[in-house]
């Protein structure tokens, strides 16, 4: 980086304003940390800093590095915003006893106290395996449906077509409370009250349209010449499926898959509705319900151990497949 | 001629076969459970599966009796839920679209560390509702929260609020979640939109000495305008049907209580199935109703 004076002396008049903003901005800041670590701020403190914020904008002008000023902003305000408030659960996770009702801004205790007590208080254990079955069950049920229907709808021509995407896309957003009295009915009828299959039958009805949508919106990428060749070789479209597409395919299918899997581990609405026995529950309903006999005793610390056992590896996850949950979440809609 | 008629008459059979088992899963998940919900709104079950019912047509809605109406159309509390939903919604995808757009801009430009930061966008996305709903409702803390300790450091409040609890700042409260829940959302699907513009246009833009925020206005703005479009009607489809959020963080509160917090808590906590089943059908005529107006003035283009 070569620094050099770079401007002029004197701002250009359209410039002036973003230099006032960025000026307001510096001192707004410095002054709010100070009065957070507990300076008592007078006029003569607010005038230096003000001052300070002056020099430091002015000169970041001068040698022309006013855009990596906002981009450090913008950095520190996105960086915040986005991972705070999961950095506080985690820190309140790990303090127990009386530190957890002080505020702290930075880790004071350790201690995997909170972490023991949900696992041996409640059925937690029993709730997290429950968790991963339906999600795993339901995501594979849905993409073993969505394939072949993926590919009707995405290399086939036919009437109708049209109509049914709209159809499919519109249950995806279906407003779930809608099903929810029509669905206990069927739920009772199949004898799946408080059992987890009730779950996974009802959680179909948003992964199997999620799946279908993106996994069209996926298939409509592949080469038209793969599938020529392969109907020249005589090929039926059960082999252009699994032996030409699905090579190609299984990047998709894992994007897909992953959504659908995060999509059903968070699902609430149904899991409260249709199961009401401790052992059977998921763990978003297990974390809902964790609480005390009063607003004193409400075991924060438990349900933030809760909390982050169930987050820490969506986020692992998120993080491992970054790339491939932005594609997927663009194919779903900025393409549809 | 004939032959690619075979052909091709054979392919549309083998694509009805292939899509058989998808239609029937959503015809049994979907169209007939909705079917169902909305028989049920016509009758007078009080708890599902106990006794007999009788069909009383659309007395759960609205009915005259003894000088006065009654029903799900005459309650106040079903009027204020309808209220509280689309004021929630409004405000918190209004919101989401200018903060999604601003963090997509600068995530946009060039710099180091731009990686690391699309990741960490994703966190809050990734989080399950009801886990970020009990993050919100611990940093929201009226005694304990760490949000009333920051704004007392810093002088804008004077003494803790309780901010899930207190009628005047619940929905504010709601809002603050969903917002940082989904902003990420809006920010991949503006980036996304913000990556296929073409270059050529800002050095076009540059030479002619177009400043910044006119050059927002008028170039990328309405280059991005459909797919935000898109963006907005999911996200607004969204808020338009919540429930977690609401039940957890602020239960018990008439002023969030969204239309399904509505309908389930009458169909079933109140024992009031039958009631419960009108408020999800009238639920569901409404997000419909607001869809097609959405898609009809927005000029939205869905599907192919």
């Amino acid at each position: 980086m070569q620094l050099a004076l770079t401007k002029e002396l004197r701002p250009p008049r359209s410039y002036l304003w973003q230099l006032g903003l960025q000026i307001l901005i510096m001192w707004l800041v410095v002054r709010t940390f100070a009065r957070g670590y507990g300076l008592d701020i007078n006029l003569s403190m607010d005038l230096a800093f003000f001052i300070a914020s002056v020099f430091i904008n002015y000169a970041c002008y001068l040698f022309g590095q006013t855009q990596r000023l906002w981009i450090i902003w913008m950095v520190l305000f996105i960086a915040v915003f986005s991972v705070f408030p999961f950095y506080y659960s985690v820190l309140t996770s790990l303090e127990t006893g009386t530190a957890i009702f002080e505020v702290n801004y930075v880790p004071t205790s350790f201690s995997i106290g909170n972490y023991v007590s949900v696992f041996r208080n409640n059925y937690f254990g029993l709730n997290l395996i429950n968790s991963i079955i339906v999600a795993f069950v339901v995501v594979c049920l849905s993409l073993l449906l969505a394939v072949t229907a993926s590919f009707s709808l995405s290399r086939i021509r036919f009437r109708g077509r049209g109509l049914l995407l709209l159809t499919i896309l519109s249950v995806s957003m279906f407003p779930q409370v809608s099903v929810l009295s029509g669905l206990f009915e069927l739920i009772s009828i199949f004898g799946l009250f408080n059992h987890l299959g009730s779950l996974i039958f009802s959680y179909m009805i948003f992964t199997l349209p999620f799946t279908v949508w993106v996994l069209t919106a996926f298939m409509r990428e592949l080469p038209l010449e793969l599938e020529e060749a392969a109907i020249m070789d005589g090929a039926g479209p059960w082999r252009i499926i699994f032996k030409v597409f699905m090579p190609l395919l299984w990047p998709s299918l894992v994007t897909t898959g992953l959504l659908a899997f995060i999509a059903a581990w968070n699902e609430f609405l149904f899991a409260l509705t249709f199961i009401l026995r401790n052992t059977q529950r998921t763990v978003p309903v297990a974390i809902a319900l964790l609480t005390g006999a009063s607003e004193r005793e409400i075991p924060w610390g438990n349900i933030m151990a809760a909390s982050v056992i169930v987050t820490v590896p969506l986020v692992i996850l998120v993080l491992i497949f970054q790339k491939r949950i932005i594609s997927g979440l663009t194919a779903g809609a900025v393409k549809g | 001629m004939t032959k690619t008629s075979i052909l091709t008459r054979q392919k549309i059979r083998t694509a009805w076969i292939f899509l058989t088992p998808m239609i029937a899963v959503l015809l049994f998940t979907a169209a007939w459970p909705l079917l169902r919900t909305i028989y049920f709104s016509f009758t007078d079950i009080a708890e599902f599966g106990q006794g007999s019912y009788e069909f009383i047509w659309f007395k759960n809605y609205l009915f005259y009796q003894d000088g006065e109406w009654r029903g799900l159309l005459a309650t106040e509390n079903w009027w204020r839920s309808v209220y509280n939903t689309l004021f929630f919604t409004v405000i918190s995808v209004s919101l989401e679209t200018i903060l999604g757009v601003l963090i997509a801009l600068a995530l946009n430009l060039e710099f180091r560390g731009r990686g690391i930061l699309r990741a960490a966008i994703l966190i809050p996305w990734a989080i399950p509702t009801i886990v970020s709903a009990k993050m919100w409702a611990w940093m929201l803390n009226d005694q304990f929260g760490i949000l009333n300790d920051i704004l007392i450091k810093i002088g804008v409040l004077a003494e803790p609020i309780a901010w899930t609890a207190s009628p005047d700042t619940a929905m504010a409260a709601i809002i603050i979640a969903d917002v940082w829940k989904t902003t990420p959302f809006m920010t991949l699907l503006a980036l996304a939109a913000l990556q296929l513009l073409p270059g050529e246009v800002y050095e076009a833009a540059r030479v002619d000495g177009i400043g910044p925020i006119k050059r927002f206005f008028s170039i990328t703005l309405p280059l991005i305008k459909q797919p935000l479009m898109v963006a907005v009607i999911f996200r607004a489809l969204d808020s338009l049907r919540i429930f977690d959020l609401i039940y957890v963080l602020t239960p018990n509160n008439e002023a969030t209580m969204s239309m399904s917090v509505y309908s389930k808590l009458e169909m079933f906590d109140f024992s009031k199935f039958a009631y419960g089943a009108s408020a999800s059908t009238s639920l569901f005529l409404i997000i419909t109703i607001l869809t097609i107006l959405y898609i009809r003035i927005g000029r939205v283009k869905l599907g192919q």
